[in-house]
């Protein structure tokens, strides 16, 4: 974090992303604060996740322009859970890092995976394995930890306990966080600023101030939704 | 069922009675009918050799072809054939599985590696392996070396593509993956690229084996002074058809052990995967 100390961990200056001439970023600006929660929601197409690869640095033959700081440690969680098939969950949790397998231990036990060490991801179900990619992502104590719909496919009863869990780690962890979803409520429930995409540009941003444990029966939360699926297009 | 259940079932239970189709699968497995077949086979040559309706010059009895195995075990002149044999095989496969799986990683991991090594390949494939041995009788005489290059040549090629087919397959997420997790190259290739083609190699390897015996009988059927091979040849001169039928055993048996072998590999190295299939 060699840039940006105590000032902001993500920095993005009019980012502009092409494909094909058709520009899926077109001159975003975003800070993200040291430990802030940021979700980003966005339709189908709206750019979010060429955003979040540009940040990860996944986007190495797309054309574009742009400033962009991001810190050193940067952790990427996926939809899928993306963990070698033919690798044990402690090797998967200390991939590139063989040096760490204390920490990955204690990693596995944050997310409440202790003793499942030596198994193979198949044998574990959807929230387990995704559970075993943010232990991957937080035993690298990222700056930023950036999250690309990383409940999507779960169920929906195993997404309330894995928001549940995102928040406790995020609080012991203090990570910065960009957190892509399509999910509204999901967006209020995590994040401390929401903000919204559409076509490439960032067209509302909103803070929530709501107090925790948030719930939709709130009416500020009610509120704060309807705002955002206007943004969104979305009329209720 | 009775007529007291549901309204819409009552009438099913009025109606004739269910026909029963014909079954148009070929049905329950028969138990060991896998040795039904050669069993067969052993029970017509017995019974054709006993009767002597098969003549005994142009195919011996069961019993002498194993008192003839019997004999060549006494003497040693089976195992030492075998050794040389096991030899020649062994040799020519680790080699050909180590360039076949250099080549593969050359051509996988490289745009310039593939564009340079795949071509050529692909045309050796085309060109069966045994075609090439005048060439390599001018090249290399009728030596040891000639046997094990033709053996080689013969064996790498499988290893290549099913390598190769591995590595181009694995799935891209897991580059992304190693991206963002910051594996270096070397890490990269022994965390995802070699696990990841491993199937696909265990694959070329049990073609790779089978294709190791294959050339092993050619080569060895031409100037050679040892080897199961020249065991046979010697005794065709001599129409030895007991001896020529134990050789032809021996390679069976080697084949098929092989292949377990590898199947065995496969299964040990693969357990990752086993939890799916279970």
């Amino acid at each position: 974090m060699a840039t940006n100390v105590g000032l902001v961990t993500v920095q993005v200056r009019d980012l502009v992303r092409r494909y094909d001439d058709r520009a899926v970023l077109d001159g975003v600006d975003l800070d993200i604060a040291p430990g802030e929660f940021v979700a980003l929601l966005g339709k189908s197409g709206s750019g979010k996740s060429t955003l979040l690869r540009a940040l990860a640095g996944l986007d190495h033959d797309v054309d574009g322009s742009g400033e962009l700081a991001v810190p050193s440690q940067v952790s990427v969680v996926f939809q899928d859970s993306r963990l070698l098939p033919w690798a044990r969950v402690l090797d998967n949790v200390v991939l590139g890092i063989p040096e760490a397998v204390e920490r990955g231990r204690q990693s596995l036990e944050e997310v409440g995976l202790a003793g499942r060490e030596q198994a193979w991801p198949n044998e574990l179900s959807g929230g387990e394995q995704q559970r075993v990619a943010l232990a991957r992502s937080l035993v690298r104590e990222p700056e930023l930890l950036l999250a690309d719909e990383p409940f999507g496919a779960l169920d929906a009863l195993t997404r309330l306990k894995m928001h549940a869990l995102l928040r406790k780690l995020c609080a012991a962890h203090q990570p910065a966080v960009l957190l892509v979803t399509h999910d509204v409520d999901e967006a209020i429930v995590l994040a401390d600023r929401v903000i919204v995409l559409d076509a490439g540009r960032i067209v509302a941003a909103e803070t929530i101030t709501l107090p925790a444990p948030r719930s939709a029966a709130d009416p500020g939360f009610a509120a704060v939704r309807s705002r955002l699926l206007d943004a969104l297009g979305v009329s209720v | 069922m009775s007529a007291t259940t549901l309204p819409g079932l009552r009438q099913r239970t009025t109606s004739a009675p269910v026909v029963r189709r014909r079954r148009l699968g070929p049905g329950k497995p028969i138990r060991f009918g896998a040795a039904i077949g050669p069993v067969l086979l052993l029970v017509i040559w017995s019974a054709g050799s006993a009767t002597g309706w098969i003549d005994q010059r142009v195919l011996s009895a069961p019993w002498t072809v194993v008192t003839t195995a019997g004999d060549l075990i006494a003497d040693g002149r089976l195992q030492s054939n075998l050794w040389t044999s096991a030899q020649r095989a062994l040799i020519g496969l680790a080699f050909g599985i180590v360039l076949g799986v250099v080549l593969a990683l050359i051509s996988g991991l490289s745009r310039l590696g593939e564009a340079v090594l795949d071509g050529p390949i692909q045309i050796k494939r085309a060109i069966p392996s045994l075609a090439l041995l005048p060439l390599l009788i001018l090249w290399l005489g009728i030596g040891e070396s000639m046997k094990i290059v033709t053996i080689l040549l013969g064996v790498f090629v499988p290893i290549y593509i099913h390598t190769h087919n591995g590595l181009r397959t694995i799935d891209s997420r897991y580059v992304e993956l190693a991206q963002t997790v910051g594996l270096s190259q070397w890490e990269f290739v022994r965390r995802v690229v070699l696990p990841g083609a491993l199937p696909g190699f265990l694959l070329g390897l049990r073609f790779a084996v089978t294709g190791a015996w294959l050339s092993l009988v050619v080569v060895e059927q031409i100037n050679s002074t040892s080897g199961i091979g020249y065991m046979m040849e010697l005794a065709r001169t001599y129409g030895q058809t007991d001896i020529i039928i134990v050789g032809l055993v021996v390679y069976g048996t080697l084949g098929l052990l092989s292949d377990a072998v590898v199947r065995l590999i496969q299964r040990r190295a693969l357990s990752w995967r086993r939890t799916l299939a279970s």
